[in-house]
Parts: structure tokens; sequence; C-alpha cells
């Protein structure tokens, strides 16, 4: 299966590469028009939406291109004033919210890999079968008693419900891409550490988890990205308008009124898309490295 | 998951491989393995607790949920099979089911037919590969976002960019596709195919793998392109089209957020776009029927189990694991 690390070596080498099947190829050409006609139509929603950013509410209708005729930037302001915060309140709630979720992750995520990849213990098999399982796991089907037991504990409308499931390793994902990438690490190193004196802890601290950054990076930016876009369980958790997130703020602009102030929504649209491209662009190599490790969008 | 297998079995020949060497198991690594043993519990502790906390106890509460009447006040009042009862007599039920199977069965396999063909055309050693695949993999992270179910609404809106290019190009009287029954759906199909990008960036992978003699070999013995496709490439791309397959699949099942900012909360016009995972949320959180939408749930969880184990069996005879 080409689900391993491995992967990552051939996808890094294909720039470098010649072409291995030249004979009797269609042109070039023919494969780059149908690649760019391709990117333009995958990229043109994209596009429009931050050219209409730029347009009068009024002109986004009947300018289906992408050079506005008339150019405004009023509905930045316009967009991060409209609702009853700042949106800077709901970008703060929001960060905190991907903060709490990337220490989470990346704490609990490695030190479970660790387990699973090192150490011996009884039903090893079976207990990674199960983290598998929870991988496969819709969250809609744990979310009620999710929900009542956070009501329980007085943490609706809290930064907890979002945070603590995160501490406590419950994304199978970034297990499984921490247990892949540990295994890859030369066991020598383990042994020459344990010849030095070091017990499991400090292998931990000092081999595994500097010689994982590359996981380590691919798990915090995909935490990033998801949890920035998340939308389900926070609108579950956050009924509080001082609490909502981004996500849940920017549904409250189609929501409440009838007629959409379109220009503002999509200002503040790309206000939320923003630090996603920005994490897009600089952590490609990451990102690409871990969909091709575990298959994860 | 093939996958899993693999992995497996790669952890235990290192496991083994010191000691199939014939070495004697030396005094100091059986201790080390024994408090490797309590160490690892350590190790694994916050796992476990968010294993009984946050994913098999709620499991097994839902479970239990199922089959009472709770709406969070008081206590939950055992109902036995009522809510099942009452699925089957629920037409809102069996429209969620029919909008959920048809966005799977319909989105999936445009979606993967798409990221294969897009896989086939960058595999051959194109200039700018690494850029093109950046572009087409974009949507696949920000597609489930609400920014980008906001653009939906309005590209397919009646006074939307979709509408205003047919406009341009002479249409009349184009639908409003969003708040048209017939279409709204469709519109949410088109946007899980636009995610094509990370199916389509695994396909990449598994196809550099495939071995170019092969290739080679089939054109000597004068198998066309066509021919070469069908007999060498689906082949050895099988397990990973199984891999695809089998993850779409669950992930087009939890689909909620472009149903959601499109219809508006209600999974309208006329339940249209009402997913199952809508339905759920509806009953749960806007009506808090909190045993009902339990019910729900695991009937979700049966669904997905199931045709996920369909799929398993069924690859036995489409997926080739070579030797």
């Amino acid at each position: 299966m080409a689900t391993d690390l491995t992967v990552a070596e051939p996808l890094a080498a294909t720039e470098k590469l010649p072409a291995r099947r030249q004979k009797k190829q269609r042109p070039r050409w023919l494969a780059h028009t149908v690649l760019i006609l391709g990117a333009v139509l995958m990229l043109y929603p994209l596009l429009w939406m931050i050219s209409s950013s730029f347009k009068f509410t009024e002109d986004i209708f009947s300018q289906t291109g992408l050079v506005p005729e008339r150019v405004t930037g009023q509905n930045y302001p316009d967009g991060w004033t409209a609702l009853p915060h700042d949106f800077g309140h709901y970008i703060l709630n929001s960060t905190v919210i991907v903060a709490g979720s990337i220490i989470g992750n990346l704490l609990a995520c490695s030190l479970a890999a660790y387990a699973f990849a090192r150490l011996e213990f009884r039903f090893k098999k079976f207990w990674f079968a199960v983290m598998l399982g929870t991988m496969m796991l819709p969250i809609h089907v744990v979310i009620v008693p999710q929900y009542i037991l956070f009501q329980q504990l007085d943490w609706i409308n809290t930064y907890w419900p979002l945070i603590v499931p995160k501490l406590l390793a419950t994304d199978g994902f970034f297990v499984f891409l921490m247990v892949q990438f540990i295994r890859g690490i030369p066991k020598e190193l383990d042994e020459a550490a344990r010849i030095d004196g070091c017990g499991h802890w400090s292998i931990f601290w000092r081999i595994i988890i500097p010689l994982s950054v590359p996981a380590l990076a691919t798990t915090a930016i995909f935490t990033f990205i998801w949890t920035w876009n998340d939308f389900f369980s926070q609108l579950i958790f956050l009924t509080d308008p001082d609490m909502y997130t981004v996500p849940v703020a920017l549904r409250t602009f189609v929501d409440a009124t009838s007629q959409t102030p379109w220009g503002p929504v999509f200002a503040m649209s790309i206000v939320a898309l923003a630090p996603v491209f920005g994490f897009f662009l600089a952590g490609q190599r990451y990102l690409v490295r871990g969909i091709a490790t575990t298959g994860l969008k | 998951m093939s996958s899993t297998l693999d992995v497996s079995s790669r952890a235990r020949s290192h496991d083994e491989a010191p000691r199939g060497a014939g070495q004697p198991v030396p005094r100091a690594r059986r201790k080390k393995k024994d408090s490797g043993r309590y160490v690892a519990y350590l190790f694994l502790a916050p796992w476990f607790i968010g294993l009984l906390l946050i994913t098999a106890g709620p499991i097994a509460a839902s479970a239990y949920l199922a089959f009472t009447d709770y709406s969070l006040i008081g206590s939950p009042e055992w109902t036995g099979l009522d809510n099942f009862r009452r699925m089957f007599d629920d037409p809102r039920f069996y429209q969620s089911l029919k909008v959920t199977f048809i966005y799977v069965g319909v989105s999936v396999p445009l979606q993967l037919a798409f990221a294969l063909f897009l896989a086939m055309i960058l595999d051959r050693g194109l200039r700018g590969l690494a850029l093109y695949r950046s572009i087409y993999y974009l949507p696949s992270l920000i597609g489930g976002s609400v920014a980008i179910a906001i653009l939906w609404r309005q590209i397919f809106g009646a006074e939307g960019l979709l509408n205003g290019v047919l406009r341009f190009l002479g249409a009349d009287n184009p639908p409003g596709w969003v708040s048209d029954p017939s279409y709204a759906l469709g519109t949410l199909i088109i946007l899980n195919v636009w995610t094509f990008g990370a199916p389509m960036v695994i396909f990449l992978a598994g196809l550099r793998q495939i071995p170019t003699m092969y290739y080679e070999a089939a054109s000597l013995d004068g198998a066309g392109k066509v021919r070469q496709f069908l007999k060498v490439t689906l082949p050895l791309l099988s397990p990973i089209i199984f891999f695809n397959l089998v993850l779409q699949i669950i992930h087009a099942f939890q689909s909620f957020t472009q149903a959601f900012i499109v219809s508006g909360g209600t999974g309208g016009p006329a339940d249209s776009t009402l997913f199952y995972t809508l339905y759920l949320y509806q009953r749960g959180f806007g009506n808090f029927d909190m045993g009902y939408a339990s019910a729900l749930a695991w009937v979700l969880l049966l669904i997905v189990g199931g045709l996920t184990a369909v799929n398993f069996i069924a690859s036995k005879y489409w997926v080739f694991y070579g030797d």
C-alpha cells in the first residue's frame, strides 16, 4: 500500500524526474491546456469572491468578471463591524480554540503514538485497531452524549468542550500519522540513548520528538485548518454570541438578514479564509506528506 | 484497512528481527520490556481517558439513550423501541436517508473519477506539477468551511454568479438553483466533487509507484493506451482506489456544513438538502429530542459501519494486492 511514508519521497522527487514514459505521447501542450483550463475553472469561484469583496453589493450580481468596474474598500470595515461584536472578537475566540487544539494534539497524540510505535503492552494490536476505528467514527454518533456530559460539567459556552478532547488524543488521524512516522525513525537511536542511560521519557523528549518535527508540523497545520474551519461542534457547544467563533459568526450573516449584504459578507469570508491560505502556502510540503500518509483531507 | 494490515506486519518484523538473528535475549532487555509495559500505560493515559470519556463512553451512552425519551430536563425515561418505531413512520427520516444516499452515491464516484483522471494527466512528468497539484488540492482544504458554503449560496442563487453567466450567454429565465428543490442537492454534489484534490494527491502517489517496466512490457506486447489503463493501471492502483473510496464515502456521509448554510439550517427547499446529519442536528439540538437523536445516531453508525464492511467484502473481488 502506498499509504506509508515512502510515498513522500517519490512525490518530492517528481519534479526532478524526467518524463518516464515519453514515447508516443500526445503533445504536452494538450495536457497543459486541459490542466490550465481545469485550474481556472476550479479557482474562478474563489477569485471571483476576492474580487467581489471589493465591489459594491449592488454590482456583484451584474459583474461576473474578475475586474471590478467600481472599486471600494468599504466592505471590509462594514463587515468587520456588522455583527454585535467586532469581527476581531470572533477571530480571538477561534484563535484560543485553535491554539488549545494544536497544543493538545501535538502533546497527546505524540505520547500515544510513541507507545504504539515503540513500547510493548497487552493487547497492543487490539488497542491499535480501536484507535483506527475511532478515525472512522462520525462525530455525529457521539455528539449527543458529549453534549450531555459537557452540560453536566457546565462547559457549554466555554472553550473546554472544543479543547479538552484534543488534550485526550481523540483525533486518531494524528496518532496514526505519528505512529507511521516514528516507525520510520531508526531504532538504533533509541538503543544508543538507552545505553547512555536514558529512560523512555527522555528518549521520547530528546530523540523522538526532535526527529519528528516534520510529522508534528503536519499535525499542527492540519489541526489549525480543521479546527479553524470546523463548524458542527462549534455550532453546538457555543450558542452564546459572546463565544461565537469565526464560522459561527459568519453563519449569522446570511441567516439574520433576509437580504444578504454580499459585499461585506464576502469581505469577512475572505478574512475567514485568509489564514487557511497562509498556512497552505507556508506548509504545503507537510500537507502533501500528510494526505499521502493517511489519506486525510 | 489494507494500510493497517501492512503497518502491523511491518511493525512485527521490526520487533522480531533481533531475536530472529539468534541472539540470546539479554537480561537487560527483558527488564526493559517489563518496565516498558508499565510505562506504555503512562504514555497512553490521555488516549485511554479520551477513549473512555469522549469516544467509547458516548457510543455506549447513546445506545442507552436511543431507548429513552430525554429532553435534557429531568432524567431519561425508558421507552423501549418507541424511538425506532417512530423512525419507521417518520417521512423526514426517509427523506434524509434518500438525500444522503443520492449525495454520497453521485458525488463520491464523480469525485474519484475526476481525481483519477487528473492524477493520470499529472503523472506524465509535466513541468509545474507542484503548482498544479497545489491548485487542485486547495478546494479540499476549504470545501467544508462556512465561507465556501456561503459563496456557493451566492453562486447558485437566483441572483448569483452562475445565473449572471447564463444570462450573459442568453438564457432567459434560469432557475434559482439553491431555492429550487430539483436542483438544490445538485449544487451540493458539485461542491463535493470540487474537492477532488485530496484523493487526487493520493492517486498521484500511487501512480508514481507503478513500475515503468509494466507499461513497457505491455506496449511490447502490443497493448494500446486503453488496454494498458485497464490491464496495468487499474489493477495495480486498485488498493488505492479502494482506500479512497472507503474514506470518501465515510467523509461524504458526515457532510453537514454545506447543507446547513445553503439551506439556512432547514434542509430545504422542500427538504431536498436534508442531509442525515442535518436532520439529526435538528432533532437533537433544535427540538432537544435527545432520545430520538441518539437512535438516529446509532442508525447512522450502523449504516456507515455496514457500508464499510460491504466495501471490504466486495474488495476481495476487485482489489488486487500483487503477489
